[in-house]
């Protein structure tokens, strides 16, 4: 009981009915997230076509929205080809270990529920009161960045074990890549955790519901850094050095077809999903708004949540449109030299106004001091990379005469 | 801000107007004076233009054309004068579509219509023979072969390049006729915008 958490379907007897309601979440989270892949792909294509000055997929169904469903038969008809060098074993592995995480983390995230006057989200189905969001562990996010650290090893062990170089060294991007971003990404996750004081994903959003989002409340900087960490936790442009075509041919999918190709591209187009859902439900207060029409009150959260979503999956593809892949070295600076020191000066700044708060200090000086900090620690870190830099120059230079 | 341009840039891009067209369903429409496939044209009784001079299959800079003139049978003469196109082959494997066939001609027998679209099997039904190239005996329109894809319209431009410049694409006959009747459309007028006209 204590790893579906704080859910209120199983606090008291659980029957028949119980088990069927969650079963039920199960079934609809499972189909929602299939079916909004295929339409995200189909949204993708469309979106990146118009911004480019070309129509996009428009023969499958109207407007081509079946595009998807399409390739996905072309792709399951297609020869399934296992490299004779590959590690075989392994590389069946691969593409699940991809897959089911994706599917997992959008188990955390309360898409609908009634968040009004403290309700807590709780919305009663059948006699039986429970959250609309397939579990709610008292780890919450936390289970969201375990399972997506789960997500390194399937990219990285396709690209080892398709026994070939470019998927090898597309691993090897990855893995250095995802690692970097994750530490960002968990740093500017920790402010919400401050502001909120909870780890469950159902008392995040529990805490927004009267309209302090965490976008406000954690002072915007590390909803930035997590849209770029996401960004880049995500492979997708301008971060996509993993599958980088130009140079590594398909990168760490390279020697996949067929369906395990598809599972992978499955995968990677589920976490853009998730992606988006765990940044309105941290940051932009999930399914919170304002309801419109009284007499059907249950229906509009979803509808703002998958409203926020959207805006998040537009984005994504903008930023596809309109940025050029970043060199490597780019990437590692912008990893590590400056999100990574960026949102851990913001957290200890966030930190130190919560104390201050609790001990009922002036905020203006505690603000004014942490920034007088953050920025002789940023100063320093800059003439610290800058010695380095011309350290090494130096020493290229004596090396080479 | 250079970074924000880009995407203004692309979200501009967004509501333009798309210029492509879903090409086989529907198509744009060609160019009056677009050189397409030949035809051999009639005169307003139905006589044969062609006269099997074979100056066409001179001047042609690819080869393409042959033709074999005949005398005309005394009792059901083909054209009005002495002699008649016998054989008359077009090979579209070869032709470049220059036009200096329709230039050569001194009856305007051979003009070209704005057909493009077309494709064969094999190499045999490249050659276009006689029986395929004539216009239709009563409506003088370009026939309508099973490989060819036409659109309703398209086959009534049949000679616009060589009413826009013929003849020699001297200004001083801008705007007079020096061609014949044809069948189906009688006297055609000049195209618009000859050479030396403002």
């Amino acid at each position: 009981m204590m790893i579906l958490g704080t859910d209120p379907l199983l606090s008291g007897n659980v029957d028949l009915t119980v088990v069927l309601i969650v079963l039920m979440k199960v079934g609809i989270a499972f189909a929602f997230l299939l079916v909004a892949v295929m339409l995200m792909i189909w949204f993708e294509r469309k979106l990146i076509s118009d911004m480019q000055n070309r129509i996009g997929p428009s023969v499958a169904g109207p407007w081509g929205i079946l595009q998807t469903l399409a390739d996905g038969i072309k792709l399951f008809f297609k020869e399934d080809l296992i490299p004779e060098r590959s590690d075989r074993f392994v590389f069946k592995l691969a593409p699940y270990l991809s897959l089911v995480p994706a599917f997992l983390v959008f188990a955390i995230v309360p898409i609908g529920g009634d968040f009004r006057n403290d309700n807590g989200g709780v919305v009663t189905w059948f006699g039986h009161e429970t959250l609309v969001q397939v579990a709610d562990p008292p780890i919450g996010v936390l289970f969201f960045l375990a399972t997506s650290s789960i997500a390194v090893y399937g990219v990285m062990l396709a690209g080892w074990s398709s026994g070939s170089k470019y998927p090898l060294l597309g691993a090897v991007r990855s893995s250095a890549q995802m690692i970097s971003y994750e530490a960002a990404l968990g740093l500017s996750i920790a402010t919400v955790f401050l502001m909120s004081g909870t780890l469950s994903t159902n008392g995040i959003v529990s805490e927004q519901s009267t309209w302090n989002w965490n976008l406000v409340t954690t002072g915007v900087i590390p909803f930035i850094i997590f849209v770029i960490a996401g960004t880049a936790e995500l492979n997708r442009p301008p971060f996509d050095l993993v599958e980088a075509e130009q140079e590594l041919v398909g990168g760490f999918h390279t020697e996949y077809s067929a369906l395990r190709f598809a599972l992978f591209f499955l995968a990677e187009f589920m976490n853009v999903i998730t992606m988006s859902a765990i940044a309105v439900t941290l940051f932009l207060g999930g399914p919170n708004g304002p309801i419109l029409i009284e007499a059907i009150p249950w229906i509009w959260p979803p509808i703002w949540f998958f409203l926020k979503v959207g805006v998040f999956l537009f984005v994504f593809v903008w930023l596809r449109a309109t940025l050029p892949r970043l060199r490597y070295d780019q990437l590692m600076d912008l990893g590590w030299k400056i999100l990574i020191p960026a949102s851990l000066g913001w957290f200890l700044l966030i930190a130190a106004l919560n104390i201050a708060n609790d001990q009922g200090w002036q905020s203006w000086i505690v603000i004014l001091v942490g920034l007088t900090v953050i920025s002789v620690g940023a100063l320093a870190l800059m003439a610290a990379v800058r010695k380095a830099k011309i350290q090494r120059a130096s020493q290229a230079f004596e090396e080479a005469n | 801000m250079g970074y924000l341009q880009g995407f203004a840039v692309t979200f501009r891009k967004l509501w333009e107007k798309r210029v492509t067209v879903p090409y086989p369903e529907s198509k744009r429409d060609k160019p009056a004076r677009l050189h397409g496939r030949h035809v051999l044209n009639r005169y307003e009784n139905g006589m044969e233009k062609c006269i099997g001079c074979e100056l066409c299959a001179g001047v042609c800079p690819a080869n393409c054309i042959y033709v074999r003139g005949a005398d005309n049978p005394e009792n059901e003469p083909v054209s009005p004068g002495e002699r008649y196109g016998f054989v008359y082959e077009i090979n579209y494997l070869r032709c470049i579509h220059c036009d200096l066939c329709v230039e050569a001609c001194p009856t305007q027998a051979i003009t070209e219509t704005k057909l493009f679209e077309f494709s064969f099997t094999n190499r045999e039904d490249a050659v276009y023979t006689k029986d395929e190239l004539v216009v239709d005996e009563s409506t003088g329109l370009p026939q309508h072969l099973p490989w060819e894809d036409w659109r309703p319209g398209e086959d009534l431009q049949t000679s616009a390049w060589m009413r826009a410049t013929s003849p020699s694409g001297s200004s001083e006959y801008v705007g007079k006729v020096a061609w014949d009747s044809e069948l189906g459309y009688g006297i055609r007028a000049p195209e618009d915008n000859q050479i030396g006209e403002s």
